[in-house]
């Protein structure tokens, strides 16, 4: 295991290794993506009680998911920065938090595209959009810590410390929301709904979960890979890697 | 960490705590300032006072969080910009330790404060009577809180250019369990339920954060200190 | 397929702008979270071929060896 983050560390290692996983995973997620997509789209059967405006939890759901696991991901990334000075911590944070912040930003606008037809506005402050909000404001706030700083490998410290705090009051945040919500809306119908999904929405639902997933790693190695070119400029193993 | 760490530690609370009480105007202003946008809020939802009764928990928490906010801002600019920040960077006390007695004098020139004004604003809103003594306390423990958070944002954007924006930024989405938690025990002591479940939360809130809040403000100030 | 016909896919009885614009709207950033970061990527590598060798002593560096295609995913 130690092994393992001694090889990701290394940015000659991790640079090869991106490339060839990026060149497998990208036509893999495209693949299942559309899979799950059409799937969803096209042969699922339609909803008993929102009738075909549900076929949005394809996309919204795995967005909403990976979304939340990016922060934990990018936490976990602060935390091995600065516990170990780990370089490519770094790396992988900066590459995430954009990333996520997109994700979070497609979880509200499909959920709130969701809402207009299922209860007749636009927004509505349930718990779990609000909580999505607020993973956004969280989001936003390690870009921006990170553009405000001049010296990246201090900004990187910077937003290691800002996401640990946040990754310690993300159940807290989510759960009093959670209490908030049901505090003033006693009688509400739960977002995803609390019935069980039949099987012919759940594979759908399943794939594109892994399409998401797959296209989180993809896209942070990508901007991964992209900012080695971009900083390593004068090293012999990227001019190697490279020609 | 010194052997004397902690008795120093003390001495600089007192000491932030005899400057700010002779700064009377910080007070003094940051009270008028909760004074006038409470009074923007029936400027803005009308004067009607069953409205205002039944918002009065939300809008006296979203201004304590606000006023939070704009004080955070000058938490450590002082201390950074003569460079006494780095001399207790480098004094071998734990930055955390002595960067959280900084905090808790700021907290109880503030906070404390309010909780002192509280019951007039609480008037002025029309809120139940009965719910004061509940706002009182969540205050206490709320007001901690927001110092607490108020250093953590303060710490890492100290060195940094409009910092106050980016502070409002980061520090927002944290405090949201403390607005709910607050809101949550004086509305429901506003309509005769039992509200300690709210205060223990927010209670063990408060706990959380003075525990770790010395890490994150230590780490943060390392951090501003590099630039 | 679940629909009739693909005017009645499009259609949705009706649901057919929300779901339509949703999947619109999660595609374009889906494609902008992949182009982006690929683009950055190509001019920085044009950059580095194009460079004279910083800090290698390696005579058989040949600047105008013209850019990668294949590796690139």
């Amino acid at each position: 295991m130690w092994k393992i983050i001694h090889k990701f560390g290394s940015p000659p290692w991790f640079f090869r290794f991106a490339t060839k996983a990026v060149q497998w995973l990208l036509p893999l997620m495209l693949i299942a993506l559309a899979v799950g997509c059409v799937w969803g789209l096209l042969y699922a059967p339609p909803d008993f009680r929102q009738g075909n405006s549900y076929r949005i939890i394809f996309i919204h759901v795995p967005a909403a998911v990976v979304a939340l696991a990016g922060y934990y991901v990018m936490a976990f990334a602060g935390l091995v920065s600065l516990v170990w000075k780990i370089k490519m911590a770094d790396v992988a944070m900066r590459a995430v938090a954009p990333v996520g912040a997109a994700l979070t930003f497609v979880a509200l606008v499909t959920g709130a595209i969701w809402g207009k037809p299922t209860w007749g506005a636009w927004w509505v402050w349930d718990a779990r959009i609000t909580s999505m909000l607020i993973l956004l404001f969280l989001y936003v706030g390690v870009v921006a810590l990170f553009e405000a700083y001049e010296n990246p490998e201090v900004a990187a410290k910077a937003c290691a410390v800002l996401s640990l705090v946040g990754t310690v009051n993300i159940p807290i945040i989510y759960k009093s929301v959670d209490w908030w919500y049901s505090l003033h809306q006693p009688a509400s119908i739960k977002f995803t709904g609390e019935s069980a999904i039949d099987a012919s929405m759940l594979y759908p639902l399943l794939v594109n979960i892994g399409a998401f997933y797959l296209l989180f790693a993809v896209v942070v190695m990508m901007n991964m890979r992209a900012t080695l070119l971009e900083t390593h400029t004068n090293a012999a193993w990227l001019r190697e890697a490279v020609d | 960490m010194r052997s004397d760490s902690l008795g120093f530690c003390r001495q600089l609370f007192v000491r932030h705590l005899r400057c700010g009480v002779r700064r009377v105007e910080e007070v003094f202003n940051s009270l008028v300032f909760f004074l006038m946008v409470v009074t923007l809020f029936p400027l803005g939802i009308g004067p009607d006072s069953n409205t205002l009764r039944e918002l009065s928990p939300g809008i006296f928490w979203v201004v304590a969080l606000l006023s939070a906010l704009s004080v955070s801002g000058r938490l450590f600019s002082a201390d950074f910009e003569d460079g006494s920040l780095e001399q207790l960077a480098v004094s071998g006390h734990p930055l955390g330790l002595c960067a959280m007695a900084e905090v808790l004098a700021h907290w109880v020139l503030s906070g404390l404060t309010l909780v002192v004004a509280a019951p007039v604003f609480a008037l002025m809103l029309n809120m139940v009577p009965a719910a004061i003594p509940t706002l009182m306390l969540s205050l206490v423990l709320g007001t901690l809180c927001l110092s607490l958070l108020g250093g953590i944002g303060a710490a890492l954007t100290v060195g940094v250019r409009r910092g106050a924006l980016l502070l409002s930024l980061v520090m927002i989405p944290l405090t949201v369990p403390v607005l709910i938690f607050g809101t949550s025990a004086v509305g429901e002591a506003a309509i005769g339920y039992d509200p300690s479940r709210w205060i223990a939360l927010m209670g063990a809130f408060a706990a959380m954060g003075l525990l770790l809040a010395p890490l994150a403000i230590g780490a943060g100030l390392r951090i501003s200190l590099e630039q | 397929m679940y629909f009739d016909s693909l005017t009645a896919a499009w259609d949705m009885a009706g649901h057919g702008p929300y779901v339509w614009s949703a999947y619109a709207i999660t595609l374009a950033v889906v494609a902008s979270l992949i182009i982006l970061p690929h683009r950055r990527a190509r001019r920085a590598q044009q950059l580095l071929v194009r460079a004279p060798s910083g800090g290698t002593s390696d005579a058989d560096q040949d600047p105008t060896k013209g850019g990668d295609n294949a590796s690139q995913a």
